[in-house]
């Protein structure tokens, strides 16, 4: 079986101003039901495959992402959803944000947006299971070699 | 064959060389060893002796069997009682506790006077002073093996105490032989059949661990120590008046008379009640459990030869010998209730204890509470689990006592929020511990099979107070042991080994020990068999088949055999599982951390550290919360039967 | 022979159902709230997904501990099955928990910590329950043997009401449903996170996974016996009365979201107590 078929979410808000945290919730909720596809919001990096992030990432929040990211078991993908998490978004300048979150860690799919649209996360994520699979498979090469 | 007279006089004896060796040297640890060894061994020949089929002597109501001359024993035991109140008096003048001198005389002249007269001669009524049987061999066997383990650790300990707290006085050479006199007087307690000699030696335990507890001579010490005196000897009073209405109602003198006695249970109700209630106390079952708890200030293994082997036990020995008596009467009634509502209280208590020698007291209390009620219903197989569950409390309990002592020693601390992470820290003390309350909690290992014994015990006494006390209790008892263990595996990161500054003594007590509770948990069956049902068959004069069926027992072994080989069975599923190998990481803190599992990173940007501490519920169960009603009720409970039976009821 | 066959059978097999209605359970509270929820069989899919991830680890007993905590899950499942003594089966039961407890303590995060103590309160509510229903067993039916309930003239639930309302009061709890400060449920809006699992991932996680199925076969077929006796229609009752008591308890789950574990603990023993308590008396006055 595929591990597309199960992906468990963590969602972290980097520097989000609630826009697109609204937005990752309301996919949760009735009108989207993301859980149709067996996605879990786990609030646990441990158990998590597919991390989401909202907003752009600051100084006081870069080793917190660092840790979620370290503390999740391969093989695993990461969202960047919304555009400041993508690129720093209208905050890019501002003394404090070191940009999008690929600047700490490896991103796998951008979901752009102000804010982000339940549409665009929920396509987002099923691009990111393929690339999980793609990574399982990856995995389970390199472990036989 | 010397052997009984050996076991009761050989510790006295050692006991006055070792008052003579004033310093803790290798030569008194070298003779305190030798004599705990030639202890052991005298015992385990005893038991091969018998149950290798000898006759009991005695049984053939042969006066002399055992000592050459009993009546100057005879008059040694009254000199001795004598000395027991002077030496009450003496102290209860130099502190000025004047209560506990008429407590003592009180009780003292009228079996002095009894004495004296020859009334309690066994010679006079054809009877025997010692008697042996199986029951007293499997006692026997616990006080031999689990006290002169003790005395073999203390050997080790007490010197180690004196090094950390220099600030007592030291007086091990002392120390030492109130625990070899302690043992003496076990002994005598359990080869006593004559009613005085048994008073006397049930004496000599109290007066022992009055002086044991207050051996730091600290104030709270001695009020310790006077409280659990006066409790023993208001036990000692309803002993006292047993005797003197057995012997001038009656002319029952002697312990066996009294239980092959063939007339109603009613008419012997009054004194049965009355050694009950001595042995109540004896065993700390509330309203009396203040002195065991108590007795904490005192060293360990002075709390360890209290709990585990001795003083306590001796209570319900006494309760499991009256057990036919008991058996549907009030005293039985009484009993039962007070062991229920004790052992259900004190495992509520438990939960809020976070010092170590303070949980295993509470747990004492209410284990003992558990044999009570088992010795108070009174059937063949309550016996049974009530026997069972003195064999694994005893040494169980004594293993747990030695390790708390021991990483007391080494760390510095006794309490459980100390012990955190004691897997890493001290492997094999953990194992010990490990060993340890698993024997005392969990299934399928010692005490819980005597549990479950008990449970099918109570329903066939249609005993509904009894299944409620034991299905709730038991529920809080797991709740404490296991948070217990929970700290031992709590792992800090980057931890190491603490050196290894424990004695050597001190493990040879504690693997031994670790090694029995093991042994005993994979040869239940066989204890079953050929040590509790002999003891039931002679009790209650039929066979009786053991109570947990032959399958049952068969898949507790399977279990422990499958935790045996659980490591074994990781291996070969991590090569399935492991197409990736394992990754270490930090605990879960919200991502916080910074760099280990015990700091964090707080909102101002500052390192803060933290660390995780055991639930205690103390605002729910704690003993300034419910200890009073506690009291109150069972002191209730324990006045209305007394005054019940006294006064002729029947039920 | 044939009751071990069935037990080994069922080894395999608990695992499925309990599997089945954890999927179930997730359709069936998604269309409480109005949405279609995940497919029946979605449990197997994450299960499988599980075992295909790698486990970080905290420390070097997590795999160890956890193995046992399956093992006996699943030798707990075995005894049911092959119609062993129900005590031992509670005591095994408890074993496999404890070994759970103690993967969270070990772990020693906050947490993992906590939540570890939780499990060990919810042990401590749900345990004199499931013991008075061994005895109630057994004053039913004579015997505390499993297999001997399947020999009985009528349903023990006909003598054990009072049990079986106990029995439905901690089931919510030990089925992980109410209340909102449990040691661990599959909300992430809960107060402990993922609870007592917080610290396990990937395949070892997969382990913990399972032995909760087995947990869930478990507490399924403890409320089956409930209804079996001897005739072979009790075993629609036994399915009919498994699908009521499901839907009470997701129903509970949906309407009590908030309740504290205080009240937990207070409800537990109350209603063991009462319920219990009422129902021993009774049948021990019956039987004198």
């Amino acid at each position: 079986m595929k591990m597309s078929k199960s992906p468990w979410l963590l969602h972290y808000d980097a520097s989000s101003c609630n826009g697109c945290d609204i937005e990752v919730l309301a996919s949760t909720t009735p009108v989207y039901d993301v859980e149709r596809f067996g996605v879990i919001n786990t609030g646990n990096p441990k158990h998590a495959d597919i991390l989401v992030v909202t907003g752009g990432v600051n100084y006081q929040n870069k080793p917190v992402l660092e840790q979620l990211y370290a503390q999740m078991p391969d093989p695993k993908v990461v969202v960047a959803a919304g555009i400041c998490a993508c690129d720093g978004g209208v905050f890019k300048d501002c003394y404090n944000i070191l940009g999008g979150i690929d600047k700490v860690i490896p991103v796998d799919v951008y979901a752009p947006g102000c804010a982000v649209r339940p549409e665009c996360l929920i396509d987002a994520v099923v691009k990111a299971i393929a690339i999980l699979d793609e990574k399982r498979a990856r995995m389970k090469a390199e472990n036989k070699a | 064959m010397p052997i009984i007279e050996f076991l009761i006089f050989f510790p006295f004896l050692a006991a006055i060389v070792l008052m003579f060796m004033k310093e803790p040297t290798g030569k008194r640890a070298a003779f305190a060893t030798c004599c705990s060894i030639a202890i052991m061994a005298v015992c385990i020949v005893l038991a091969v002796e018998v149950w290798g089929g000898m006759t009991l002597p005695g049984a053939e109501g042969s006066a002399n069997v055992f000592l050459v001359d009993p009546e100057l024993f005879n008059l040694l035991i009254t000199a001795g009682e004598a000395f027991l109140m002077c030496l009450v008096i003496y102290y209860g003048i130099r502190y000025r506790k004047y209560y506990v001198i008429l407590l003592s005389a009180g009780q003292t002249i009228p079996v002095l006077w009894l004495d004296l007269t020859g009334k309690t001669s066994a010679a006079a009524a054809g009877q025997t002073y010692l008697r042996i049987d199986n029951l007293t061999v499997m006692m026997c066997l616990i006080v031999g093996i689990v006290g002169g383990l003790i005395c073999i650790y203390a050997n080790g300990y007490i010197k180690d105490y004196h090094n950390h707290h220099t600030e007592f006085p030291k007086r091990s050479n002392w120390f030492m032989a109130m625990l070899f006199v302690f043992l003496g007087a076990m002994f005598g307690l359990l080869f006593s059949d004559n009613l005085g000699w048994l008073y006397f030696f049930w004496e000599i335990t109290s007066i022992c661990s009055f002086l044991l507890i207050g051996y730091n001579k600290l104030p709270v010490s001695i009020n310790n120590s006077f409280r659990a005196l006066w409790m023993n000897l208001l036990g000692g009073c309803g002993f006292a008046a047993a005797i003197l209405y057995l012997v001038l109602n009656l002319n029952i003198i002697s312990l066996s008379q009294l239980l092959t006695f063939s007339g109603e249970k009613e008419i012997v109700l009054i004194p049965v009640i009355l050694l009950a209630f001595a042995a109540l106390t004896k065993s700390a079952q509330m309203p009396f459990n203040g002195w065991l708890l108590g007795a904490m200030v005192a060293p360990t293994p002075t709390s360890a030869l209290l709990h585990s082997a001795t003083m306590v036990k001796a209570g319900v020995y006494l309760l499991i010998r009256l057990a036919p008596l008991m058996s549907g009467t009030l005293a039985g009634l009484m009993v039962t209730t007070v062991g229920g509502f004790t052992f259900f209280a004190a495992s509520l208590i438990a939960i809020t204890r976070s010092d170590g020698k303070g949980v295993l007291a509470y747990s004492t209390i209410s284990n003992l509470g558990l044999i009570a009620a088992c010795a108070g219903i009174g059937l063949p197989e309550s016996v049974w689990a009530g026997t069972m569950l003195i064999l694994f409390h005893a040494v169980s309990k004594s293993l747990m006592f030695l390790t708390v002592g021991a990483v007391e020693n080494a760390t510095g601390s006794r309490n459980i929020e100390d012990m955190t992470g004691l897997v890493v820290r001290m492997p094999k003390m953990a194992a010990a511990m490990i060993i340890g309350i698993c024997g005392m909690s969990l299934a399928p290992f010692g005490m819980l099979v005597a549990k479950w014994a008990a449970l099918k015990s109570f329903v066939d006494a249609r005993n509904v107070l009894m299944i409620l006390f034991l299905a709730f209790g038991s529920a809080s008892t797991t709740f404490y042991w296991v948070k217990w263990l929970g700290k031992l595996f709590a792992v800090v990161h980057h931890q190491d080994p603490l050196p290894d500054t424990v004695h050597r003594g001190e493990w040879a007590a504690i693997i031994p020990l670790s090694a029995l509770v093991v042994a005993m948990m994979f040869l239940f069956p066989v204890i079953s068999q050929y040590v509790i049902i002999p003891v039931l068959a002679q009790m209650f004069g039929e066979k009786i088949s053991s109570v947990i069926s032959q399958g049952d027992m068969a898949i507790m072994i399977v279990m422990l055999v499958m935790i045996a080989v659980l490591p074994i069975a990781l291996r070969l599923v991590n090569k399935i599982r492991q197409d990736a190998k394992d990754k270490e990481t930090l605990v879960y803190m919200n991502g916080a951390n910074s760099g280990d599992d015990r700091h964090f990173i707080n909102s101002l940007g500052e390192q803060e550290s933290d660390s995780m501490s055991n639930w205690y519920m103390a605002n729910w169960f704690s003993a300034e919360k419910i200890m009073k009603p506690c009291l109150a009720i069972s002191s209730f409970m324990i006045i209305l039967f007394l005054i019940w039976a006294i006064t002729g009821g029947a039920i | 022979m044939n009751a071990y066959i069935l037990g080994a059978v069922f080894i395999v097999a608990a695992p499925l159902l309990g599997g089945l209605l954890s999927g179930l359970d997730r359709v069936f509270a998604a269309r409480m709230q109005g949405r279609q929820g995940p497919p029946v069989v979605q449990p197997f899919y994450d299960l499988s997904k599980l075992f295909q991830k790698r486990a970080n680890i905290v420390n070097r007993y997590q795999a160890l501990l956890v193995f046992g905590h399956l093992v006996f899950a699943a030798f707990t499942a075995f005894m049911i099955f092959s119609g062993g003594d129900i005590l031992l089966t509670l005591f095994c039961l408890t074993l496999s928990e404890v070994f759970l407890c103690m993967t969270a303590s070990s772990a020693n995060g906050p947490y993992s910590s906590m939540s570890s103590q939780r499990e060990l309160m919810q042990i401590m509510c749900v345990e004199p329950m499931l013991l008075l229903m061994a005895i109630g067993y057994y004053l039913a039916t004579g015997s505390f043997m499993i297999s001997d309930f399947l020999k009985a003239d009528t349903p023990a639930i006909v003598k054990m009401p009072g049990f079986f309302v106990g029995f439905l009061v901690i089931l919510i709890v030990e089925l992980r449903k109410s209340p909102f400060d449990i040691s661990s449920s599959h909300h992430a809006h809960q107060e402990m996170v993922k609870g007592i699992t917080t610290d396990i991932s990937g395949n070892i996680m997969g382990m913990s996974e399972l032995a909760e199925w087995y947990e869930v076969a478990i507490m399924f077929a403890f409320s089956g016996l409930f209804f079996i006796d001897r005739h072979p229609i009790s075993i629609l009752f036994v399915v009919l009365a498994a699908l009521a008591v499901f839907f009470f308890e997701n129903l509970v789950d949906n309407v009590f979201p908030r309740v504290k574990w205080e009240i937990m603990f207070r409800v537990c023993w109350g209603v063991s107590f009462v319920a219990g308590g009422a129902n021993l008396f009774f049948l021990l006055m019956m039987q004198k």
